[in-house]
């Protein structure tokens, strides 16, 4: 497999000459690989999205596909298949008509053409559907369409830019599946740009956490969210605790953090030396009731909130000067004496408490 | 008993229904009181105006009017042979009556326009009638003026005789109906009505595809602009619009005549010799020119809200699927368009087939439209019925036009904005 199979190098991309929306990208995407672009707007990820598509041109900087280098070549002569956020089904024509015409474009036969339709519309369960116009089908069924028709000229590329954004969020969850299941079985190169964490984490191989016109880490999506390795990335995907302090000791391993009175013991991620200004990254699962003596940072807090979720509870607690510190836990029935306003002992292990950037 | 049947009752027991309708009543009473100066206004300036330009065009009660005598003696006349002396009797009694009221000119002008020759011969009459004995009125008629034992003449009497005709019609489209009642044609050096139909198609279809090559850049541009270069083209699109129309149409002479500025300028730089400087004003060449730029905006404006609700992402998408760009906008692009096109060519057309004041002003002799012809039959010759027909016709032909549209492309399928 090639490993550079889509490459930005050294990437900048500026539209009015005075601001950088994507800065010095550097990304590598291998071949068969389901990358997402995740990030807030105005993060750059569509741009790069539409870079590659062949719809903006880098500013600096060259992209390679399968090791040809593209910025001189328009889009058309590309072979990526696109899917877009409105869809952008062609509103006069039929479902088949939409799928024929990158058939049709590249003066494939009829009967060639139509095994290739019949494929890709069974690949969307939307058989029978092929006379319909697009103002006929639900929006489930037209985001189906789009996808076909980006497959069904077989793409070694496809990008798809928030297509499930219109859609409902149950529909947008089974959408997921059903993407990440063609994607699964066929194969195909997919970049896929969202601003829905948990889109992401569902569907990809890797992601590319952009903010600022930067990747912040690119990695699988439980290294990410296990190990975030910087305060944006810890913030931006999934709940996250925060203590915000001064680190007052590094050694084997370990730091102190000294927070409001007390210190605390951290694993040292972004930070070299004693004196430096940190933010404590724990995720809300990483911290427990009622620990065992074996955790090294036992705390104890008073309950300010309970909300109750059905499997599990809320719980919002009160702990080092941190009001906002936020516990889940699992509804059984150990955890019933969990009451407004009691006092509660709290522990976690050091190593789950990531002390990066002070960002 | 089941619950669809009962009558619904309000608390006080009113039924449902007129409870409702009573309710309703008031706002229907203000909606209509709110529309009724528009619909007063609408019937006064425009039904009413048109029915009468109908019934002018079709009106022939002036000779019915004046001779009620002669055409009910006329009535058993087979029109082969001269008349009884019944008919002539009738005719002397109408016309001594016209005489005292002083309006036998008006019925020799209108005679004279059914057969040349009447002028005359009623003068003549009217001198003669003075010294007429009683009785035998066909001979003593018959002696005025050879004329008047012609039976062609009397024909061409009972031919007024509908209160009802259809004759500027067939004016309208150089036909008349000859002594038989058959529909021919005008000699051919006379037809100059069909010309001009078939001119001001000529000249409105050459002005629509003009506005229409023109306006569908500019309005592609306006819909694709940011919206900061958009707004001057908006405006730059539409100041024409707010100028007056002589003074746009007296620029163009500015500009066209013989010694005017694009002349010069011609001249200046070698591309033509002084003394052979072309004739853009005054002619064909004119009308064109003057009448694309100030139907150009009407040409814009719809394509141009049609373009502005088509997506971008759709050309992306047809080029991201392998469509060079010129097959993403033929098959993607240019059909999405097809609405505003309708509406902008049809508004431009049917706008163009009546246009009067431009051609009038830069269009010379050959440049001139129907509307012309018709301003011309108002003003000078005084023949409004025929005014009237043409105006007809024109109405006519214009919603003929706007049938076929909506049977080739839809009505549904049109997007004024």
């Amino acid at each position: 497999m090639n490993k550079e199979f889509v490459k930005f190098d050294k990437v900048d991309k500026s539209y009015d000459g005075k601001i950088l929306v994507v800065k010095d990208l550097q990304l590598d995407i291998e071949e068969g690989e389901f990358v997402t672009m995740l990030g807030p707007s105005g993060s750059g990820k569509t741009t790069c999205l539409m870079m590659l598509a062949g719809f903006e041109t880098p500013t600096h900087g060259e992209i390679y596909l399968d090791g040809r280098a593209i910025s001189s070549i328009p889009p058309h002569k590309r072979g990526i298949g696109m899917v877009f956020q409105n869809y952008a089904l062609f509103p006069h024509m039929t479902v088949y008509e939409n799928l024929a015409f990158p058939l049709r474009v590249r003066k494939i036969p009829k009967d060639e053409a139509d095994k290739k339709i019949d494929k890709a519309l069974s690949m969307v369960s939307l058989q029978g559907f092929a006379d319909r116009m697009p103002g006929q089908l639900s929006g489930g069924q037209q985001q189906r369409v789009a996808v076909a028709r980006s497959l069904v000229f077989d793409p070694q590329l496809v990008l798809m830019d928030e297509p499930l954004g219109a859609l409902d969020k149950n529909l947008r969850e089974s959408m997921q599946y059903e993407i990440k299941h063609i994607h699964e079985s066929i194969g195909v190169t997919v970049v896929y740009v969202t601003h829905d964490q948990s889109e992401a984490l569902t569907m990809s191989n890797r992601i590319a956490v952009f903010n600022d016109g930067k990747v912040q880490q690119l990695s699988s999506p439980d290294e990410l969210y296990e190990k975030p390795v910087n305060s944006f990335v810890a913030e931006f995907i999934g709940e996250n605790n925060t203590f915000a302090g001064e680190v007052s000791d590094i050694s084997g391993g370990k730091c102190k953090v000294k927070i409001a009175n007390t210190e605390i013991l951290a694993n040292p991620i972004s930070v070299k030396g004693k004196g430096e200004k940190t933010k404590i990254s724990l995720r809300p699962e990483r911290a427990l009731i009622n620990p065992s003596d074996k955790m090294d940072n036992i705390y104890s807090g008073k309950i300010e909130e309970v909300i109750y979720h059905g499997d599990h509870t809320r719980v919002r607690i009160n702990v080092l000067g941190n009001n906002q510190f936020i516990l889940k836990v699992p509804n059984s029935s150990a955890n019933m004496d969990i009451k407004l306003g009691k006092d509660i002992k709290i522990g976690w292990n050091s190593d789950d408490a990531r002390a990066l950037d002070p960002k | 008993m089941s619950s669809e049947t009962k009558q619904i009752l309000t608390t006080d027991g009113i039924p449902l229904e007129v409870s409702l309708k009573k309710a309703e009543r008031r706002n229907k009473i203000k909606a209509f009181l709110l529309v009724a100066p528009l619909l007063l206004f609408l019937i006064i300036t425009y039904v009413f105006p048109i029915g009468e330009m109908l019934m002018r065009s079709v009106d022939d009660k002036m000779v019915t009017e004046m001779l009620p005598k002669t055409y009910k003696a006329m009535e058993k006349w087979d029109g082969k042979e001269l008349p009884e002396e019944e008919v002539f009797a009738a005719f002397h009694e109408d016309f001594i009556k016209l005489v005292e009221e002083k309006r036998e000119g008006k019925l020799s002008t209108q005679l004279n326009y059914t057969k040349n020759g009447f002028k005359s011969i009623i003068k003549k009459l009217r001198r003669k009638s003075k010294n007429f004995e009683e009785g035998n009125y066909k001979e003593q008629i018959m002696a005025v003026h050879k004329r008047w034992a012609n039976v062609e003449y009397w024909n061409a009497i009972k031919r007024r005789a509908p209160a009802i005709t259809g004759q500027k019609y067939l004016k309208g489209m150089d036909m008349y109906k000859n002594e038989t009642g058959k529909i021919v044609s005008v000699s051919e050096d006379r037809r100059i009505h069909r010309i001009l139909w078939l001119r001001t198609l000529e000249i409105a279809f050459f002005v629509t595809l003009f506005c229409f090559l023109m306006a569908y850049p500019i309005a592609h541009l306006l819909a694709t602009l940011p919206m900061k270069y958009s707004n001057l083209l908006m405006i730059c699109v539409l100041l024409p619009f707010w100028t007056s129309l002589l003074v746009r149409t007296a620029s163009w002479m500015i500009l066209l005549q013989q010694q005017g500025v694009v002349n010069d300028f011609f001249v200046g730089i070698g591309l033509v010799a002084d003394d052979a400087r072309p004739e853009m004003m005054y002619n064909k060449t004119g009308t064109y020119v003057a009448m694309t730029q100030i139907l150009l905006p009407f040409m814009v404006l719809p394509l141009y809200s049609v373009m502005k609700t088509i997506s971008p992402s759709l050309m992306r998408a047809g080029k991201s699927l392998g469509g060079t760009p010129i097959v993403a906008f033929w098959k993607v692009y240019f059909p999405l368009t097809i609405p505003g096109i309708g509406a902008g060519c049809l508004l431009c057309f049917i706008l163009a087939i009546g246009y009067y004041i431009t051609p009038a002003l830069v269009g010379g002799a050959s440049g001139t439209l129907i509307s012309n012809q018709i301003a011309f039959h108002m003003k000078s010759t005084l023949d409004w019925s025929f005014a009237s027909a043409m105006g007809l016709m024109l109405l006519t032909g214009v919603l003929a036009i706007y049938w076929v549209y909506n049977k080739l492309v839809g009505i549904d399928n049109i997007k004024l904005g």
